[in-house]
């Protein structure tokens, strides 16, 4: 790792912008899709998985490589842990209470 | 790497790439209420695999702080996920708040972790990643004082505002380029945080109650940039899809949200809205309307074949969405066919109208949106306007001078008869005059939104 110092555009550079693209293309496609009727609970949704910042404060906290990164990196866990369960939870809430009037065959549909 | 983590590496890796696929499939899954569960199921199942995966990391040495933390998040995160419906909209911007917080801190850690060393590209994405991470931050802490209404909701302006932000702003990246360049200068990074602190703050104060659509959206956004941001810190594949993802969908609710306002991003950030127009509105003319009781309107809302209701945020501050439920029943029992026309900026952020309908039990197939109901008003018997005000003024189809021209509204005013409850003739949020309370099908009905709906719920045989 330490040999990449220095270095201006490393490898595994290129292939995040690639990631990072090739994920906001499939973003804007999926999303653009989603019923602005579940614009509430897809934003309360996306807030859940964007807490996946979590793993970054984990391995923060773990390593133990300085006292101030253990403090800074227990708050950011507490602040994304709650989204994540926060976020879950209240999406799940207001999920289950969007019914039909239709005479529905099961409540549980196939995707 | 060495070859001896390989191992375990791999399987981690392999365990974010099943966790990324599932945040795709959890959004995609979204695109209808008949699969949206299934949606937040691989959402979670992601989370966890991504979480266990990461403690599997080979370096992590103490898992105690680890396990303290993630306890007392989940503790903080149940009466988060508890709170009421018409709470939603402060919860959601308190939510951007702590996620960006923990970008922020996770940045500021890594920055003093690898400064006299730190790459050229990894310093400019760390530096973005703390000035998008600390103006979301705060930004969104303002914006859910407002919303909790602890802050005031009407926009705070002083004279030289945008210059003053925008210098800002300005200081903020000079001094981040300044780091890329001589990364050693570690004294000016905490600048650069107080600085995107200090910016949120004033992003967000200018910011009237009703561009709160807009702002949550756009607040998501940088939210999701700052996460992606981190994960080319981190080299986090998993972290830039998850960026990625919330990022350009904050874009497109913002997007969404300005064109349903007919304002450009720079317009909603930058101008204060509601401020001009109080200025402007000056000529009153004593016009004459007309107004009817709960016993009247019953009696109308009985006689329709079609009624479409057309909430607001009025009807969420009055809590009035349970009893406007009881009206839906009593009318489609009496074989009145009754729809809701949703615009999409009702309500304090996207889709918050349907949420709260959907709480108080009405199909969602009976929610309809701006677009495909617009055509249907001209054979409506009544439009019942509960809360909704600058969305239903039609000064914005013909009015050349009015500061809402051009934005899309719902025609209520082609219906036969409109029925407006309102406290009184005070003008709405933004101070605009709403020349549909003085046509002649137009009747309004003055009161508290909950107990006028309560009186007409009473008359039509109710409690």
């Amino acid at each position: 790792m330490k040999m990449m110092t220095g270095v201006r555009m490393p490898s595994n550079l290129i292939d995040a912008l690639f990631v990072f693209m090739l994920a906001a293309f499939i973003g804007f496609e999926v999303i653009r899709h989603v019923s602005p009727l579940l614009h509430t609970p897809l934003m309360s949704l996306t807030n859940a998985l964007d807490a996946i910042a979590v793993v970054g404060a984990i391995v923060l906290v773990g390593e133990k490589k300085a006292p101030y990164a253990t403090v800074l990196g227990v708050i950011a866990i507490i602040a994304a842990t709650s989204n994540v369960v926060g976020g879950f939870f209240i999406t799940d809430r207001m999920l289950k209470m969007f019914k039909t009037s239709r005479p529905n065959k099961s409540q549980v549909t196939k995707p | 790497m060495t070859p001896e983590f390989a191992g375990s590496q791999y399987v981690i890796e392999v365990i974010y790439l099943i966790a990324s696929a599932l945040f795709i499939l959890s959004l995609k899954w979204m695109s209808s209420p008949t699969t949206a569960r299934h949606g937040i199921l691989a959402g979670e199942v992601g989370m966890v695999l991504a979480i266990g995966g990461t403690l599997l990391h080979h370096g992590l040495i103490d898992y105690k702080w680890i396990l303290i933390a993630l306890v007392l998040g989940s503790g903080i995160g149940v009466p988060l996920g508890m709170v009421q419906m018409t709470a939603v909209p402060q919860r959601t911007a308190l939510s951007h708040a702590f996620g960006a917080l923990c970008v922020t801190l996770v940045g500021s850690a890594e920055f003093y972790l690898q400064t006299p060393t730190i790459p050229k590209f990894t310093m400019s994405v760390l530096a973005m990643e703390v000035i998008l991470g600390g103006l979301t931050f705060t930004g969104s802490l303002i914006a859910a004082g407002k919303l909790q209404e602890v802050l005031p909701q009407r926009p705070i302006t002083y004279k030289g505002q945008n210059v003053v932000n925008l210098a800002l702003l300005g200081v903020a990246i000079v001094l981040a380029v300044y780091l890329v360049l001589h990364p050693e200068a570690k004294q000016y990074f905490p600048f650069i945080v107080g600085i995107a602190l200090l910016f949120g703050v004033f992003l967000v104060i200018p910011i009237g109650g009703a561009d709160m659509p807009t702002v949550i959206s756009l607040l998501n956004s940088y939210a999701g940039l700052s996460a992606a941001a981190m994960g080319f810190v981190l080299n986090s594949k998993l972290l830039i899809i998850a960026g990625a993802l919330d990022g350009s969908s904050g874009l497109i609710l913002s997007v969404i949200m300005c064109k349903a306002m007919n304002r450009s991003f720079t317009n909603v950030l930058f101008g204060a809205f509601g401020q001009v127009q109080a200025s402007a509105g000056g000529e009153q003319e004593a016009r004459s309307v007309r107004s009817a009781t709960p016993e009247e309107s019953a009696a109308i809302l009985a006689a329709a074949n079609k009624v479409v209701i057309v909430p607001g945020y009025g009807m969420a501050v009055a809590q009035a969405q349970h009893k406007v439920r009881e009206l839906y029943d009593l009318l489609t029992k009496k074989g009145v066919d009754v729809r809701f026309a949703i615009h999409p900026v009702a309500g304090r952020m996207p889709g918050h109208m349907n949420v709260l309908l959907a709480e108080a039990d009405i199909p969602y197939d009976r929610l309809i949106e701006m677009d495909e109901i617009n055509g249907d008003f001209p054979q409506t018997d009544v439009a019942l306007i509960i809360g909704a005000n600058d969305v239903t003024n039609p000064a914005a189809r013909t009015d050349q001078s009015s500061p809402i021209f051009g934005m899309p509204i719902l025609d209520v005013d082609k219906a036969h008869t409109v029925m407006v409850i309102k406290r009184s003739m005070n003008p709405g949020f933004a101070g605009i005059d709403n020349p549909l309370y003085y046509l002649d099908q137009t009747l309004m009905l003055f009161g508290d939104a909950k107990q006028f709906v309560g009186g007409i719920v009473k008359e039509l045989g109710g409690h």
